[in-house]
């Protein structure tokens, strides 16, 4: 019956752009998925860059929040739509890299099935633990969990969310997989314990945690970035603090169905870019502490390429992940 | 003292005329989606969010926060006059508003309602000023075994003091539970009970529940009696509460405002046990408790009380801590990030305009909803003299178009409607549907706290008695279930009940 509905829904879409091709693209309103609730991380930089994006194109971006089973609903949603450059979708880490191996019976294949178009922004993990915690720097924290793994509780927010999956790959690193996870939902109630001792550490988003640290309710190790975050520019990277394998960040980026006309991409990539040197969209993402890519990641080959390095970076920790 | 300094700088900011204008609309519209059935505050606040895009910070979160508790009034309208609790916290509104309803005191219940929602709001912008920041330590001990443990003493005293059978209130709640289970695993990722329908991977969602158990089940058994609901046509009754009605509804006013404002903090939705925890010990302490669930006034203006100043201390944690405790507070946190204030402790120090403006904006937004609302009353209880034939799908298509819009999926309506003849079936049978509700909404929470504390102590269940809190909770819960099953007890209740 849902196979039906999904038809019925392509084939209405398809009707409705009139057999058009992307000629004069875009002609009508593009659907932008996110596969998130409003207000979450990926809503927000969705919403920034779409803003943007909207101008560029001429016509409305209209945001969907088509959210569940860790986004990977939505992103099925949007890559089994019409190639037709009317429905895009704004994924993450979690959806294109870490999905196929979290998610065995994935509908969509994000290395070979979809049409990338460009990253949006990345947001840099940071290691943190509660405040009274034994250890200092990261060297000390490493070396007391490899010590005495089964001492220690990690907070994530629930399985294929971006806390799990980057936490996942530094127990995998660190050689404790089986390390005791405790499992929110959200990072919001995640931090909650974590605040108040409950948990010892977690890994997460630099704009989720940065305030907490700001104000000493929780420690901060080391940023998993090549570079210091201007946000919180007392904490060094994990290459500074002894973890240089330790380099992921959580990134957004835009993604179409497999088979998009040309024209459609090129028009989208070029409105990404255009959102991305606008100064006042800019500085919306950096106050969010947010990295702005690079030029070569805002290309769909970029993007492609990236999509893949953080899967083969992630598959074996998350495929050895106890369940 | 600072407060005093704060607080006026804070009605300084909310006294702006467009915050002013901001709180009026959030009010408004929130009083409108409360009032409709179906759509509540999550789904408004998330289309809504765009639109404050334009605004500054402080005007766009006075305005989303008017609409969250705008519904909280508008969600106790519809039920008090159709028996569809909007909202998780109005479930318990529906036991003894519905009633007073039928017996033609519609408009001394929707009076009730509005003043002791005006109280309880006013006590809480007071607590929130003067108390937020350490009010938070107190939110801070309660790590997952403490919660877990405060939602068991709930269960039981839900078990308890339902109205008819012991038995039926419990295998109602186990239901609840039991319903709570299914979709994905949150520690493995494993499915459960979703038949594999791609819908149900995210659990069931609490509308698509409640509106089906009361929206569609109350349509269908009022099609069975048409008569008896023209007796509740006919009667609107006064708006304003008599005298006796007012010392009536006093003390579990006051009571309310206590309970409530003390649970809203709790991180994870304790809101929602306000208004049940508060029904309860009205009804406990009553002298005739048989009047309970047969429209005693206290049963309003206790838990209406209750559900609003939880409304209002649900803001302490995510404006002194940058934590929200539910799922529309976490909106709140979007609205703030969008606008570029990353909540957090610090928001307080470096945003005082936004933080005692908006405090203060709630106080104004309360005697704004005491204001629309008298008057809008009488139009709302118009509501109820549609002629049936009009009335009753005019519900299901509000329903219907509410749950399709929360999460865009036409499966979640024909669930709605499966729950509705289910729920019909179990008005037939004499069970109660609130405590099945009650179990549902509790039910992820606990497993959630359940297994985190488990998981924290490496499997040892002695952690819920380690804990002082903890085992204090759970040894009232005891003693609950002990009083009432104790066979003098069990007697006098049955007595109660039977009446």
């Amino acid at each position: 019956m849902k196979k039906t509905v999904i038809g019925l829904a392509a084939a209405m879409t398809l009707a409705l752009a009139g057999g058009a091709h992307a000629q004069g693209y875009p002609t009508k309103p593009v659907t932008m998925i996110v596969p998130f609730a409003a207000g979450g991380p990926t809503d927000i930089i969705a919403r920034i860059v779409g803003d943007h994006m909207s101008k560029t194109l001429g016509q409305q971006i209209v945001i969907e929040n088509v959210a569940g089973a860790g986004g990977t609903t939505g992103i099925t949603r949007a890559m089994t739509a019409a190639p037709d450059g009317y429905t895009i979708a704004m994924g993450h880490l979690g959806t294109f890299s870490a999905a196929p191996a979290t998610y065995p019976g994935l509908k969509y294949d994000p290395i070979n099935g979809i049409q990338p178009i460009g990253l949006a922004g990345g947001t840099p993990i940071l290691i943190v633990a509660r405040k009274n915690l034994e250890a200092n720097d990261l060297k000390s924290f490493v070396a007391a969990v490899k010590a005495n793994p089964d001492k220690f509780n990690e907070a994530h927010a629930g399985l294929g969310s971006v806390s799990w999956t980057t936490c996942t790959l530094l127990k995998g690193q660190l050689g404790v997989p089986k390390l005791n996870a405790v499992a929110y939902r959200g990072t919001g109630p995640a931090l909650n314990d974590l605040v108040s001792g409950q948990i010892d550490f977690m890994c997460d988003q630099i704009v989720s945690v940065s305030e907490q640290v700001k104000a000493g309710t929780i420690k901060a190790f080391a940023v998993a970035s090549a570079q210091r975050s201007p946000a919180l520019p007392d904490v060094p990277t994990t290459t500074e603090a002894g973890l240089p394998e330790y380099q992921i960040e959580a990134w957004n980026g835009l993604a179409a169905p497999k088979g998009t006309p040309k024209e459609a991409v090129d028009k989208l990539v070029d409105a990404l870019n255009k959102a991305l040197n606008d100064e006042n969209t800019k500085k919306r993402l950096l106050d969010l502490g947010a990295v702005i890519p690079t030029a070569t990641d805002r290309t769909p080959e970029g993007f492609g390429a990236l999509i893949k390095r953080d899967a083969a970076k992630l598959d074996p920790a998350l495929k050895s992940a106890p369940r | 003292m600072d407060m005093f300094s704060n607080l006026s700088l804070g009605f300084g900011v909310a006294l702006s005329f467009q915050n002013l204008a901001l709180c009026f609309v959030g009010c408004l519209v929130g009083t409108l989606i409360g009032v409709l059935p179906g759509v509540g505050p999550i789904a408004t606040i998330s289309i809504l969010l765009p639109i404050t895009f334009g605004l500054d910070p402080t005007g766009a979160l006075i305005m989303l926060a008017g609409i969250y508790y705008g519904a909280q009034y508008g969600g106790s309208t519809t039920a008090i006059l159709v028996n569809i609790p909007g909202e998780a916290t109005a479930v318990v509104t529906t036991l003894d508003g519905h009633q007073m309803a039928k017996q033609g005191r519609a408009g001394i219940a929707l009076g009730t309602a509005a003043i002791g929602s005006f109280v309880a709001g006013c006590f809480a912008t007071v607590v929130i000023a003067a108390l937020g920041a350490p009010l938070t330590k107190m939110a801070l001990l309660f790590g997952p075994a403490e919660y877990f443990s405060l939602m068991v003493m709930g269960l039981c005293f839900a078990v308890v003091l339902a109205r008819g059978s012991i038995l039926k209130a419990f295998c109602m709640i186990m239901l609840g539970l039991l319903l709570s289970t299914v979709g994905t695993d949150l520690e493995t990722g494993q499915e459960r009970l979703t038949f594999g329908i791609p819908a149900l991977a995210d659990g069931i969602d609490f509308s698509v529940l409640a509106m089906g158990i009361f929206g569609f089940a109350e349509v269908l058994r009022n099609l069975e009696t048409p008569e008896a609901r023209d007796v509740v046509r006919a009667k609107i009754g006064r708006l304003l509460p008599g005298w006796s009605d007012i010392k009536q509804s006093a003390m579990p006013c006051m009571r309310g405002t206590v309970i409530g404002g003390t649970l809203g903090i709790l991180p994870g939705n304790g809101a929602v046990l306000g208004p049940f925890a508060s029904y309860t010990v009205e009804k406990k302490i009553a002298k005739d408790p048989s009047r309970f669930g047969k429209g005693a006034i206290e049963g309003v203006a206790g838990p209406e009380s209750a559900n609003n100043a939880g409304a209002q201390t649900a803001f302490i944690p995510l404006l002194t801590l940058g934590i929200p405790p539910n799922a529309v507070m976490a909106l709140m946190v979007g609205a703030m990030t969008i606008h570029g204030i990353i909540p957090g402790p610090q928001v307080m120090t470096r945003n005082p305009e936004l933080f005692w403006g908006m405090i203060a904006s709630m106080w104004i937004g309360n005697l704004m909803l005491l204001i629309i609302n008298l008057p809008l009353v009488g139009l709302w209880v118009k509501l109820l003299q549609v002629p049936y034939r009009l009335m009753f799908p005019a519900i299901l298509i509000f329903c219907c178009i509410g749950i399709y819009s929360v999460n865009n999926q036409p499966l979640d309506v024909a669930f709605t409607a499966m729950f509705g003849l289910f729920g019909y079936l179990l008005i037939k049978l004499g069970f109660e549907p609130a405590p099945l509700l009650l179990g549902f909404v509790l039910g992820k929470l606990m497993e959630e706290k359940l297994r985190q504390a488990l998981i924290i102590s490496r499997g040892s269940f002695m952690t819920f008695l380690e804990r002082p809190i903890s085992a204090g909770l759970l040894l009232v819960a005891v003693a609950v279930l002990v009083v009432a099953l104790m066979p003098s007890m069990a007697k006098k209740r049955d007595e109660v009940f039977t009446e």
